[in-house]
């Protein structure tokens, strides 16, 4: 492997695991946050209520899930 | 001065402190173990990458990149970067995480960099490595939160400046105490800087897609207020399984 191979394989691996490393349910969750924010962005309360409850929700559950996989 | 700025300046400052402090004991053990020259080289080498990184790729998005684009994928970031500090920190506070403990990571560090034989020349290639590496990767994670709250206010100077006062203080305060990063109370760090985060995070989704919201600025202190209030409600229910499982009133404990 050259070293310009190696680069890009740890840049990947770096947003690999910024992005999803072990809470993939947090980068999806925000996808989805940010896709129905777009599809509810001409009305605006509830589209302001849907990015709270569902990053409320995703906090929620990504901790559950934390709690899970501990126990 | 608006709250969103002052809001900024804080953000930026508590999570570059947490991350110097994780940085700056990878520097420290690479230093005592192999020699603070090579460890010195490393850090400063990372430290020119990361300010490279910060012209080359702040200064253009704030020039090129249409304003609601940056504000969308960065609220996107924050708040995957947020929400995954958030959690961390209440796995944490609730037991069910150990706490994040410098001084151990320190001696493991040290440890490990003591089975590597010492040879007798003025640069060690190990601590060098070790110093880069550590200041490089916790680097970056302080450059996107630099580039993701500067350029989504327009305040890239502001932010910048903040983080450089916060990895100063850390530097000063880790020469002075050797060692003693431990005091530093990481982890509510990482639970106050969690919450501010996705507070923006959520802020700049709705504002990137257009949704302006009640009160402006004045929004992410209620979002600070609502992840607060969720933060201690979450942590006291995972506290109740600890409880259940080893009969021991944890608040009470602590009291």
């Amino acid at each position: 492997m050259n070293a310009i191979t190696k680069a890009l394989r740890t840049f990947g691996l770096f947003w690999w695991n910024f992005l999803v490393g072990d809470t993939p349910e947090i980068f999806v969750a925000t996808l989805v946050i940010i896709g129905g924010a777009l599809a509810l962005k001409h009305d605006r309360s509830a589209g302001l209520v849907y990015i709270v409850v569902l990053t409320a929700l995703t906090l929620s559950a990504t901790v559950y899930r934390g709690r899970k996989r501990l126990s | 001065m608006t709250t969103s700025t002052v809001l900024l300046a804080l953000a930026v400052f508590g999570a570059c402190a947490v991350e110097s402090v994780e940085a700056l004991t990878l520097v420290l053990a690479a230093g005592s173990t192999r020699g603070w020259r090579s460890a010195y080289e490393g850090a400063a080498s990372a430290v020119v990458i990361l300010a490279v990184l910060v012209l080359a790729v702040g200064v253009p998005l704030v020039h090129y990149v249409p304003i609601d684009v940056i504000r969308v994928v960065i609220g996107g970031l924050l708040l995957i970067l947020g929400l995954g500090w958030l959690r961390k920190a209440i796995l944490r506070a609730s037991g069910h995480v150990a706490l994040h403990d410098e001084d151990a990571i320190y001696a493991r560090t040290v440890a490990e960099l003591n089975s590597h034989p010492l040879r007798e020349q003025k640069r060690d290639g190990i601590g060098f490595v070790v110093a880069f590496k550590g200041v490089l990767l916790e680097g970056l994670e302080i450059v996107l939160i630099v580039l993701s709250l500067g350029v989504s206010s327009h305040h890239l100077g502001l932010a910048a400046l903040m983080a450089a006062a916060a990895a100063v203080i850390v530097i000063a305060v880790g020469a002075l105490v050797a060692r003693q990063l431990s005091e530093v109370p990481e982890n509510s760090l990482k639970f106050v800087v969690g919450i501010m985060l996705s507070s923006f995070g959520v802020f700049w989704v709705g504002e990137g897609v257009g949704l302006s919201w009640p009160g402006n600025d004045l929004a992410i202190l209620a979002c600070i207020g609502g992840f607060l209030v969720l933060s201690y409600g979450l942590v006291r229910w995972l506290r109740s399984f600890v409880e259940k499982r080893t009969g021991v009133d944890t608040l009470a404990a602590e009291q």
